[in-house]
């Protein structure tokens, strides 16, 4: 059966959940080969195999975390060399964006970016994709080349397919572009201990309804007893009541999760952009006119300081 | 010496109106406006900035689109940069990132630059890669998503900035020639004056074809992409929600609804 090259999107060996997902999709379309790179490569191994990667390749180097991107783009080059893959899927975050359009430039073949779904095809992997804010869904291809595809996290299950998952050590040598763009300083995010905001099952979101950096206390509670991500619209972003790394939208994230609850968010099309695609989506907003109305499933037109902090009482005494 | 920045700015359906594909599944340009794509105009800012600060500096800004990208060129000189090139060309209809990523970098080679400077992503596209394969085209550094960007030492010198990241904020460094890309947090895009608007009537705007940047026309286009679309559908409308006005128990009810699609 094909192979097929599986981007490892981890940190110091844990992998992140859009790498399984990834699995799944890879395990459609061929055998997972999974590349690993940097510090704790070799750890990946064991989730890897478990989500039926026959091969992990790894690698770890000072480049990889001293430079950006390219020594990456080098060493995935080096493991598309060695294995002759039927296609190359990589986790649509930025870096992972930006390595895997790199590559394919390398390589010859056309790029996919953001499939939310795939497919094998008769002439190769079919991928989905959401266009415009989500209100188109489009299939595409890549026709010229070794198919490269991003997929956006939440595309596919994450599913147990035990394989051999056998280390091997990637032999990577740098080019001269390697060491272009140096890393100077490197400050970690803090970890708030909720779940990361675009894997999240549930996100709980908040707007400039919200009125405030304190009032964001009341969004937190709620995710909280849901066990939700928190996310927050631009407008709250650059209010300053809560951090750029939370915004939900077409230059935050994009979340897909099975939850949205947006509370006083209007809906502006660059927000929708982000969390149209949720599988459920609850709006609680006071303005009976407010656009994102249009979308949900469920909508309370009311003040969020009444009935967010009732919710979450609520929830908490059905969770026992 | 002069420091040269050259800007990529495109020309967009307007993310607010009825954005649609024609029969061909290329975006539908006809029954939409356009636009300079709104984080495009954070490029320009940056670049009018970085220019500002340099001794000697010129800023121009590239497009590759139809006739009507113009406007998206106009738009950028009447902000405050010095010329333009636009690359139209009607073998380049239905171009994908690869073949749009040959055309700029040739444009640019053409152009002569220290520094080219994009936006984070397009907002029809929204592909968010192709300042990245520039910068392997044109064998540079990239030094991209750029929350904060400075550049000193003129052409010859360093371009740094910060990348707000997934898991950690990076602080970067590049010398100059570079391909950097900034996001919408590096600070608001002035709006152009009238003095501006009248200015950038009288400023030089340069068309280029394929020819003049030796590019075949099966390079480029719908048949020379290295993707196809198959299909692009309509999402269908949803199905219209419960609405309910908080008199005291919408939370509740709210809980009610939650509770009974099994999420508590
Ligand atoms: C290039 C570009 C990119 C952008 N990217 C993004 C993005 O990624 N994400 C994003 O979110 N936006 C983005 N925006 C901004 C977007 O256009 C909107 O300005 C933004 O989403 C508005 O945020 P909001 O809904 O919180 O605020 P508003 O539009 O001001 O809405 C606030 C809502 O809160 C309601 N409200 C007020 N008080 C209460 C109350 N007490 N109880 C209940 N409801 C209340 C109001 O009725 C209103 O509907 C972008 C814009 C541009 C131009
Ligand atoms: C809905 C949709 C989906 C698409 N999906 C794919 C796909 O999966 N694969 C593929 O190969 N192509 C795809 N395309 C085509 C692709 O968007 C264009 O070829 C495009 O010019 C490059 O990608 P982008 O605009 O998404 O660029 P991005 O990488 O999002 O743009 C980043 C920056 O590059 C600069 N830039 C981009 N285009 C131009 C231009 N024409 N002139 C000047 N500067 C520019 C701007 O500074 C912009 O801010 C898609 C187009 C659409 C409308």
């Amino acid at each position: 059966m094909a192979e097929i090259l599986v981007y490892v999107d981890h940190v110091d060996g844990a992998v992140r959940k859009p790498t399984l997902e990834l699995l799944t999709l890879a395990r459609r379309i061929g055998e997972p080969v999974a590349v690993a790179l940097g510090n704790g490569a070799a750890d990946t191994a064991a989730v890897l195999a478990e989500h039926g990667a026959v091969k992990v390749l790894t690698a770890d180097a000072p480049e990889f975390t001293e430079y950006l991107v390219v020594p990456k783009v080098d060493a995935l080059q080096a493991a598309y060399e060695s294995v002759s893959p039927a296609a190359v899927l990589v986790p649509s975050s930025a870096e992972g964006k930006e390595i895997a359009a790199r590559l394919a430039v390398r390589i010859g073949s056309g790029i996919i970016t953001d499939a939310v779904d795939l497919e094998a095809g008769d002439e190769g992997p079919v991928a989905t994709q959401s266009a415009f804010a989500a209100s188109f869904t489009t299939k595409s291809r890549v026709s010229k080349g070794t198919p490269v595809i991003t997929v956006k996290p939440n595309s596919a299950p994450v599913e147990a397919a035990p394989a051999a998952g056998a280390v091997e050590a990637l032999a990577v040598s740098f080019g001269a572009l390697a060491t272009g763009t140096k890393v100077t300083a490197r400050t970690p995010r803090e970890s708030t201990g909720r779940p990361e905001l675009t894997e999240a099952a549930i996100v709980v979101s908040g707007g400039r309804g919200v009125n405030g950096a304190e009032n964001f206390g009341i969004i937190e509670a709620l995710a909280d007893s849901l066990g939700a991500a928190v996310g927050a619209s631009r407008a709250a972003v650059d209010a300053g009541w809560y951090p750029h790394s939370n915004q939900v939208g077409q230059t935050g994230k994009s979340v897909s999760p099975q939850l949205y609850i947006a509370s006083g968010i209007s809906g502006a099309i660059q927000h929708r952009a982000g969390m149209q695609t949720s599988k459920t989506i609850v709006a609680i907003n006071k303005d009976a006119e407010a656009p994102i109305f249009d979308l949900v499933d469920y909508g309370v037109v009311g003040d969020l300081f009444d009935v967010v902090p009732q919710l979450t009482e609520e929830v908490k005494s059905r969770k026992g | 010496m002069s420091l040269r920045i050259v800007v990529c700015v495109k020309y967009v359906p307007d993310a607010t109106g009825d954005r649609k594909f024609a029969d061909d599944l290329t975006v539908d340009r006809d029954d939409v406006d356009g636009l300079l794509s709104e984080l495009d105009e954070y490029a320009v800012e940056q670049a009018l900035q970085i220019a500002e600060e340099a001794d000697d500096a010129e800023v121009t800004v590239l497009t590759v689109g139809p006739e009507d990208a113009k406007d998206a060129l106009r738009k950028a000189l009447s902000m405050g940069a010095d010329k333009a090139v636009h690359v139209e060309d009607d073998d380049l209809h239905g171009t994908d990132v690869m073949g749009t990523s040959l055309v700029l970098a040739k444009a640019i080679e053409k152009t002569g630059y220290d520094v080219v400077i994009a936006g984070m992503a397009s907002t029809d596209g929204t592909m968010g890669v192709l300042p990245a394969i520039l910068a392997e085209r044109l064998g540079v550094p990239q030094v991209t998503l750029l929350s904060e960007v400075k550049i000193e030492g003129g052409p010859n010198g360093i371009v740094t900035g910060r990348r707000d990241g997934d898991t950690a904020s990076e602080q970067l460094e590049a010398s100059l020639p570079a391909v950097v890309s900034v996001t919408d947090q590096s600070g608001e895009a002035r709006y152009p004056s009238f003095k501006g608007i009248m200015a950038a009537k009288k400023k030089p705007v340069e068309s280029l074809e394929l020819d003049d940047l030796d590019i075949d026309a099966d390079e480029v286009g719908l048949a020379g992409a290295w993707t196809a679309v198959d299909s692009a559908a309509e999402r269908p409308a949803r199905t219209a929600g419960t609405i309910v006005k908080d008199e005291g128990e919408g939370g509740k009810q709210l809980a009610e609804f939650l509770a009974s699609q099994k999420f508590i």
